[in-house]
């Protein structure tokens, strides 16, 4: 029996920690995502889990803790955003590299300068490269639901996990929503059992040796392969949780997206404002859409140009931008997805929300309008704009 | 306390056939180390020499579990170890008996790795962390750290036509460990192998963190004929810049007098790292540092209870 409870994203991730009851957690405190570590810290000390809680003295440390933690066969979490992971980016590869199962509860915020602490997914997307399974949440239910899974999914593919919300707009928005049994929780995640331990008497073994020339490529090579592996682990995982909790999780959510003529991607809480300007359009019978992105990576790019290719204008709204001239990220990703297609969509794209700047009813409007004059002249004016923005 | 002879029987836990430089001191040190620990030992190193020498892939010097995650960081590695192997007992998964001992060399511990030290120490990990200190970051060329000596020429504080060497004091990093109040701080060298190994053995005996800074002369930096390695070690504590001493508990306690301290310079003119200091010109160097090396033994002694 599923209870409705009234929470916001960082008590809905916390909460969901609480349930998980990792072996080890060790965190540092940041603007938005400070809530987790204090609140799941109270667990702590009213002893309603069983972790180690580390109060590290940085963020570095507490990723290092946590290669440590995970590396003993630990079941290890830890939350942070913006500059927080930034600081974590040197141990957030070697998580990586070493096949630690670790999962980030992230808030996302901007990253300095100027310093701001309000939404923009800078800081994530500065670690799509890390070989991090990233999943992003709409709304407070989706941030927990995407925690639970990630430790299934983390441990499955031996691969590190960060699931984020929204900064202040989830993690501080308090929201209606289902929460499953402590017991589903634990009978989904299972116990953990690490393949290696550094605390094996029986089998002592080194962990991070040093590669040269005839070993790192392959050992690349292979992490790779576990990365590719991981979508259909991502996607098992996810079906059997959208059985258990009745709510449906795939890589992506398509919504009216079966006829629609133009569509928007995006990622976040975001979604939930285009779909109600989906709403609007479909009651005057323009048939528009949305896709939104749940598991950023790894990249879901096959399934993605499957239905973008049947959508002839698609904007991609990127809530950071890449600074290369290219547009943002998502934008990149899904151009190079799409390439290969024999019949393309038009791709434009808009940086929105920097910073935490609102991007309302209006803006989404803005964009499905900008979307129509491109079905009607077949021309682009200009593909990467920035929305809402004073220029 | 164990015995020459029983420390000879104990397993020898880091193999021979390692890539360490011959007369370092490192890996002997290590040795006296893993041979006092006589326990499951989970060791972690930062990056450096130590890492790099035992560990190419696919090979390993360590008999026992071992970590290398990254360079600043040894500490924090070590205390999500500690604290994993904690709640993994707790819930019956994992045999009690384990040590855990972190290393680091001063470039990983004085500089880049002090807050992760600072961090973990004040958390109160029952973990040993051990500084093996060579003065100057060795690993990567020599460079200068804050624990090179004054007057030492490295790679980049070079004994140049203006500047003879490094013009700045040591960081006196084991009385900032005995600031942090744990329960154990020690200096040795692995040219006292008693004294090392008893040390060992009270650092891993104590409940909460310890640490042990252990200087470990290196025969590259420091330029001296690798077979006088120990010897130079040795030379470091008559001469008092390396005094062996232990806190336990906040008491200082003085593990060694030299029955006559030796003028530091006797010890200066075997390393190549300070022969620039013997042109004329550099008298007062060599003064400011006899003078220092006497300010802080007396110092020491005075904490020690201890007279000239």
């Amino acid at each position: 029996m599923s209870k409705i409870v009234a929470k916001t994203g960082n008590e809905s991730m916390a909460e969901a920690m609480r349930q998980i009851n990792p072996d080890v957690v060790a965190a540092y405190p940041i603007t938005p995502s400070t809530e987790i570590v204090q609140i799941f810290s109270s667990y702590v000390a009213d002893g309603l889990v069983d972790t180690e809680f580390l109060a590290v003295e940085s963020e570095h440390s507490a990723m290092s803790a946590c290669i440590g933690s995970a590396a003993t066969g630990a079941r290890t979490m830890t939350c942070t955003a913006s500059q927080g992971l930034a600081l974590m980016w040197e141990m957030l590869y070697i998580a990586t590299g070493l096949r630690l199962p670790i999962v980030i509860a992230g808030v996302n915020r901007a990253l300095s300068a100027p310093i701001n602490i309000h939404c923009d997914h800078s800081d994530t997307m500065g670690i799509r490269d890390s070989g991090w399974i990233q999943i992003y949440s709409e709304n407070a239910q989706e941030g927990y639901d995407n925690l639970i899974q990630a430790v299934k999914i983390a441990e499955e593919c031996c691969l590190p996990a960060i699931v984020t919300t929204d900064g202040f707009i989830i993690s501080h928005g308090m929201e209606s929503m289902k929460l499953l049994e402590d017991k589903e929780v634990q009978d989904f995640i299972g116990d953990y059992k690490a393949p290696y331990t550094l605390i094996n008497p029986q089998k002592p073994i080194t962990v991070g040796a040093l590669d040269f020339t005839d070993y790192y490529f392959e050992h690349r090579r292979s992490t790779a392969e576990a990365v590719l592996q991981a979508k259909d682990k991502i996607i098992k995982v996810s079906q059997e949780y959208s059985h258990l909790s009745q709510r449906k999780y795939e890589l992506f959510e398509e919504y009216r997206l079966d006829d629609a003529q133009m569509a928007i991607v995006v990622l976040g809480s975001t979604a939930g404002t285009a779909k109600v300007v989906i709403d609007e359009l479909r009651s005057k019978g323009i048939k528009a859409g949305l896709l939104k992105i749940r598991v950023y990576r790894p990249f879901p790019a096959e399934e993605l140009a499957i239905v973008l290719s049947k959508i002839p204008a698609v904007a991609i709204l990127d809530r950071a931008d890449s600074l290369s001239t290219m547009g943002g990220p998502v934008f990149i990703d899904i151009k190079s997805a799409l390439y290969n297609l024999e019949k393309r969509s038009k791709l434009i794209n808009y940086i929105y929300g920097l910073g935490g700047r609102d991007t309302t009813l209006h803006h989404i409007r803005e964009v499905y309008q900008d979307l129509q004059n491109i079905l009607d002249t077949g021309k682009i004016a200009q593909s990467i704009k920035y929305l809402g923005v004073r220029e | 306390m164990a015995n020459l002879k029983e420390l000879s029987k104990r397993l020898d836990r880091l193999s021979g056939g390692h890539r360490a430089c011959a007369g370092c001191t490192e890996p002997i040190a290590v040795r006296q180390i893993l041979l006092a620990a006589d326990s499951p030992v989970v060791a972690g190193s930062c990056t450096g020499c130590l890492e790099v020498v035992t560990t190419i892939f696919p090979y390993t010097a360590w008999k026992n579990a071992f970590i290398h995650s990254a360079f600043e960081n040894s500490a924090a590695t070590m205390s999500g170890i500690e604290a994993a192997h904690k709640v993994l007992v707790k819930k019956g998964k994992a045999s009690k008996d384990f040590k855990f001992i972190a290393f680091g060399g001063d470039g990983g511990t004085y500089d880049i790795g002090f807050q992760s030290l600072s961090g973990a120490m004040e958390r109160g990990h029952n973990m040993l962390y051990v500084c093996l200190d060579n003065g100057a970051y060795m690993n990567t060329g020599i460079q200068r750290s804050s624990a090179t000596p004054k007057g030492a020429h490295t790679t980049t504080s070079p004994a140049g036509k203006v500047i003879p060497g490094k013009k700045e004091f040591r960081k006196d990093l084991t009385s900032i460990m005995v600031a942090h109040n744990i329960p154990y701080v020690a200096q040795t060298t692995p040219g006292h192998w008693r004294d090392l190994t008893n040390k060992v053995e009270k650092a891993l005996t104590v409940d909460g963190p310890a640490f042990l800074n252990i200087l470990v002369p290196c025969r590259l930096g420091w330029g001296f004929a690798p077979e006088t390695a120990l010897d130079v070690a040795r030379e470091a504590t008559d001469s008092c810049y390396w005094p062996l001493f232990e806190v336990e508990d906040g008491n200082w306690k003085l593990n060694y007098q030299p029955k006559e301290k030796k003028p530091l310079v006797n010890w200066l003119k075997k390393q190549v790292r300070f022969k620039h200091l013997f042109k004329p010109g550099c008298e007062e160097i060599l003064e400011d540092l006899q003078v220092d090396i006497d300010k802080n033994w007396k110092r020491l002694l005075d904490r020690c209870g201890e007279e000239a």
